[in-house]
């Protein structure tokens, strides 16, 4: 058994910048685990530009973004294991100690187990599937998930099809739908169930009205013809219950049909491991340190729940590595008092979820996504019943995140406080 | 010319197939689509059911107690994954409870080992998740749940090595009675070449479409309906939901609902059944799913249909006669028909298989083959290895330490293995029934790529030529920066 | 006078910004939360740009393709033209950030460059 400070399992943008802020933070004994053949993650197939204007103050495509923190992974010497895929992590019994123990597996090494002192967690997100969208129809070749696709075309420098419907209005969605238009592709229509686009309003500007692409609001998909190749899908307009309203339907001959409709974190291991997992996220449940249920198991990026932009994985991973480092050096603070976030009206969740007032940094970054569309709205956060901000927001969208900062030494003039409550009111204070 | 020309390559053709090749001859089986498994036998409940639903006196209760006997040693001999978790037939009504004793009547005069009747209190420690208004059920402890495509590649692969010729992507477009037997005329599904096939004996194991190539040879015509069967697979996270197998009771248009735990672990819930005219239909229907998942929960509750990893739809071939057709038609002889075959269908298939095979073996004064290979080992699955022999295993085979299907854990070496074996994979979907690449939650979205570049490195093939499942649907069309 | 309106593309944020234009010269700028929204929004109506991505195919590398985007925006009616210049266009391993792959592209007067690193084989 080989042993380490610390194990990050998953070399993407999350993986990366946690290693690097923990090397910072002192913690010399670090090894990145990461299933494929390089580093970076989901960032290598993203070739679009945007990434990076909070944490370089300029656009880069994910590659270059990818680049930036693998040169400084590589700069730092921290070790990483390509190619492998980790099979387990659980807590290691044998030895008697909080120590965790990684089972992983590639074509060298075969199968081995690494002791660890500490672990983030750090393997991101998948797309749901046609699958589990349980979309009628047949099952022929030439149903993608949105970034299968965008893997085929920008780094196997295939096409999947001529003709395109893409259901689903998630960033990915529309980022292929300007792509495949640019390889030559008639992208025909994006069909969105919901009465919103779930995607940045700037991705619907430059990749679908840069192009005349219509994007068909509170539509979905309701059937899918052809034996071997997709030759029509059906969509048709959905009501206030989501169902398909009858007379409606309007069929697309295509070849192709892209689903970019929501994406999960990917939690099997967290899962195996015993992590508590949140109904809402499908990540980890964590505190102000994000560490999970499990002590010394950290979780940052999609694993954790699922972001808008790159920038904010990187900030939340960074916060992860320090805190990991942290944890390995003075061990855990167990008994600190620990007060919930209660996430209500109009706030799916936050992350964290848990924390310590005592033990937390001067300041901590709360993220949450919206459940709908508000205009002119505030967020409003309570110490108990005492509402201690208020600040408004043109429009919210769940399709992007939303944040409030907690200052320790205000939390500090609460020192009997059982709970924070954030929630979205109207103008003046009302609830909605 | 062949003793024999089988057509269709799904279980029943396939079984009759691996009978066969125990006897000396002559032997091939035709299939239209581009693998084996193709048709009702890869799209069914993928159980063994115990016997008691049939009439008794039917072939159908004679073929389904007998092909479940069978299994246990067709399971050991042909490395097919199979298990006896018992099923359970569910009474909700007092006012039921009768067609629950005729049903177990039923089962005992079919020969059904162990069938009982078990009560609430019983019924709910061996079952706690059925549905709260339970009152008693039927349990029949052999009946069992198997992996339909292992069953069919099992069958497929140990009569290939025992040389038996298989013709797939090769479609029986019409069929002319010879004085020494039949001539099939042949179309080649990529190519559209045709080829004409000489046979002493036919065997029309045709599935869907066994009517037509009955109907071709014979005056006394069968019909056969396109029964439409949808299901919803759920996550492996729900696969302990139930552990036996659960229907309600079966009514007219067939057993109605199931919920039953899989071979590979997931939680599947189906069938409907509705007459379709369309003998290519197997696509799913909002009003097919819904009606799925509305009626599942009259058995058990709480099932976690936001778990739906897929749906599917397969088609039973009804006849109307409402029984399986086996033997030799009245007025065609040589033409031996296995028609009719829905369910139990998959269960009886080994004992078609004999059955079948026993005629011929009559007809033709056929000698036994004593070459006969009886066993066939399955994908080799690393999973089931010790950590010290799996890194073995991987020492001489690198590729078995690297995963391609993140969801299924499936390595590079289970994928290659399916690829060389005996009918081994092209398409997406051969690798996928061989390995269950592609089978898992995230439904092939990450191994896609990955499964494409080793079909062309292996194969070798074209990337351009990969299907999903056969002609007329690659993957891609062609190189970016192309049109 | 007219107006026109507009979804800033400049960051996710996503401003919806008004433009009052007296012929054809944008006459005030409101909505924009930062100084880049009202210049995004003083070229969106006038000189429309963009950055222009894609990936040209690879030769002796270690990935088959290279990410690769104009070194500054383009005019917007120049992508597809720009899109054209790349066919037939391949890049030989080692590629690193930054290296020219296609100079002028298109007669844009700006370059098309390297945007991720492939290691030779």
């Amino acid at each position: 058994m080989k042993y380490y400070d610390l194990v990050i399992v998953g070399g993407g943008p999350a993986g990366l910048a946690a290693a690097v802020s923990a090397r910072d933070c002192g913690i010399e004994d670090i090894l990145i685990l990461e299933r494929d053949n390089e580093l970076g993650g989901i960032l290598n197939q993203c070739i679009h530009n945007g990434f990076g204007l909070h944490t370089f103050k300029e656009e880069l495509t994910g590659p270059e973004y990818a680049a930036r923190f693998i040169d400084q992974v590589t700069e730092c010497g921290i070790d990483c294991k390509l190619h492998t895929m980790v099979m387990d992590i659980s807590v290691d019994t044998e030895t008697g100690s909080s120590r965790k123990k990684v089972t992983a597996m590639n074509r060298t090494d075969g199968m081995f187990e690494i002791s660890a002192a500490a672990v983030i967690l750090a393997m991101g997100c998948r797309e749901r599937s046609r699958g589990a969208l349980n979309i009628p129809g047949f099952r022929p070749a030439g149903i993608f998930s949105a970034g299968t696709a965008q893997r085929l075309v920008n780094m196997e420098g295939y096409m999947p099809g001529r003709e395109v419907v893409i259901l689903g209005s998630g960033d990915i969605g529309l980022i292929m739908a300007r792509r495949m238009t640019l390889e030559g592709a008639k992208v025909k229509v994006v069909a969105e169930l919901m009465p919103y686009s779930g995607g940045l309003k700037r991705n619907i500007v430059q990749c679908l009205d840069d192009f005349g692409i219509p994007l068909k609001l509170s539509h979905t998909v309701i059937d899918i013809e052809g034996k071997h190749q997709v030759s029509a899908v059906t969509i048709a307009e959905v009501g206030a219950d989501r169902k398909p309203i009858p007379g409606t339907e309007e069929r697309y001959t295509c070849d192709t049909l892209l689903l970019s409709c929501g994406l999960i974190p990917e939690n099997e291991l967290s899962k195996g491991a015993g992590v508590a997992l949140s109904p809402v996220t499908f990540g980890p449940v964590v505190n102000d340190s994000l560490e999970t249920s499990i002590e010394g198991v950290f979780a940052c990026g999609n694993v954790l729940h699922v972001h808008d932009l790159v920038d904010y994985v990187s900030q939340e991973a960074a916060a992860a590595g320090k805190h990991a480092a942290d944890y390995i050096r003075h061990g855990n603070k167990k008994h600190a008092k620990t007060i919930e976030i209660h996430s209500t009206d109009g706030v799916r969740y936050t992350v964290p979820k848990y924390i310590r007032p005592t033990e937390m940094s001067d300041t901590l970054t709360v993220r949450f996504r919206v459940g709908d569309v508000y205009k002119n709205c505030s967020i409003a956060v309570y110490f108990d019943d005492t509402c201690v901000s208020r600040r408004k927001r043109p429009v919210m969208a769940p399709g992007e995140m939303e944040q409030i900062i907690l200052e320790k030494k205000k939390l500090g003039e609460y020192p009997d406080i059982g709970s924070i409550t954030i929630r979205i009111e109207e103008e003046g204070g009302n609830l909605l | 010319m062949y003793d024999v020309a089988i057509i269709g390559a799904g279980v029943v053709g396939s079984a009759i197939a691996r009978e066969l090749s125990k006897l000396c001859g002559n032997f091939c089986v035709l299939e239209r689509e581009e693998d084996v498994c193709c048709g009702t036998s890869k799209a069914n409940s993928a159980i063994i059911h115990a016997g008691f639903d049939a009439v008794p006196g039917t072939k159908k209760a004679a073929l389904n107690v007998r092909g479940n006997a069978m299994m246990d040693a067709l399971a050991k001999d042909l490395d097919i994954p199979f298990r006896r978790n018992g099923s359970l037939v569910v009474c909700t009504g007092e006012e039921d409870r009768g067609t629950l004793e005729t049903l177990m009547e039923r089962g005992q005069k079919n020969g059904v080992p162990g069938l009982r009747i078990v009560e609430r209190d019983e019924l709910l420690s061996m079952e706690p998740n059925l549905n709260d208004d339970v009152i008693c059920a039927l349990f029949a402890p052999t009946g069992g749940i198997v992996c339909p495509f292992d069953m069919t590649m099992g069958f497929a692969e140990n009569a290939c090595i025992n040389g038996v010729s298989f013709f797939l992507d090769t479609e029986v477009t019409g069929i002319e009675k010879k004085a020494d037997g039949y001539s099939l005329l042949t179309r080649r599904t990529d190519t559209k070449a045709s080829e004409t096939i000489d046979a002493k004996i036919i065997v029309n194991a045709a599935g869907i479409y066994a009517d037509v190539f009955h109907n071709m040879v014979s005056e006394s015509k069968l019909h056969i309906t396109p029964r439409k069967g949808e299901y919803l697979l759920l996550d492996k996270d729900a696969g302990t939901h139930v552990s036996h197998t659960v229907f309600q009771l079966p009514s007219k248009m067939g057993k109605g609902v199931l919920v039953t735990p899989t071979i590979p672990g997931n939680l599947l819930v189906g069938p409907t059944a509705a007459d379709v005219p369309d003998r290519e239909a197997v696509n799913t229907t909002q009003a097919g799913l819904d009606f799925v998942a509305k009626t599942a929960g009259r058995s058990v509750k709480n099932i976690p249909l936001r778990q739906v990893i897929t749906s599917f739809a397969g088609l039973r071939a009804h006849e109307d006669g409402d029984d399986f057709i086996i033997g030799e038609a009245a007025d065609a002889p040589g033409f031996i028909d296995a028609a009719g075959i829905e369910s139990p269908g998959l269960t009886s298939a080994p004992a078609i298989g004999e059955l079948v095979a026993e005629i011929i073996r009559k007809k033709l004064s056929l000698r036994e083959n004593p070459a006969f290979v009886p066993v066939r080992k399955g994908v080799l699955r690393p999973e089931t290895l010790s950590m010290e022999e799996r890194n073995r295993l991987i020492a001489e085979h690198p590729e078995y330490g690297n995963i391609i299907c993140r969801c299924e854990m499936i390595s590079e070496g289970e994928i290659m293995d399916a690829i060389h074996r005996p009918l081994g994979a092209r398409s997406l979907d051969g690798v996928k029934r061989r390995t269950r690449a592609g089978m898992g939650r995230c439904q092939a979205g990450f191994c896609t790529p990955r499964t494409m570049e080793i079909l062309e490195r292996e194969v070798p093939m074209s990337i351009f030529d990969i299907t999903k499942n056969g002609f007329g649907g690659t993957i891609i069309v062609g190189q970016s920066k192309e049109a | 006078m007219s107006t026109r309106e507009l979804t800033c593309i400049g960051c996710p944020l996503g401003c919806t910004v008004t433009v009052t234009l007296e012929n054809g010269s944008v006459i005030t700028v409101t909505g924009n939360t930062c100084p880049r929204g009202d210049a995004y929004a003083r070229k969106e109506v006038t000189n429309p740009t963009r950055i222009v991505t894609s990936t040209v195919p690879v030769t002796g590398g270690i990935h088959p393709m290279v990410n690769v985007k104009t070194a500054s925006d383009i005019p917007k009616d120049k992508i597809f033209a720009c899109m054209d210049a790349l066919k037939g266009v391949r890049a030989a391993a080692p590629v690193h950030i930054g290296d020219v792959i296609l100079s002028n592209a298109a007669d844009t007067g700006v370059d098309i460059i390297a945007a991720g690193n492939v290691p030779a084989k």
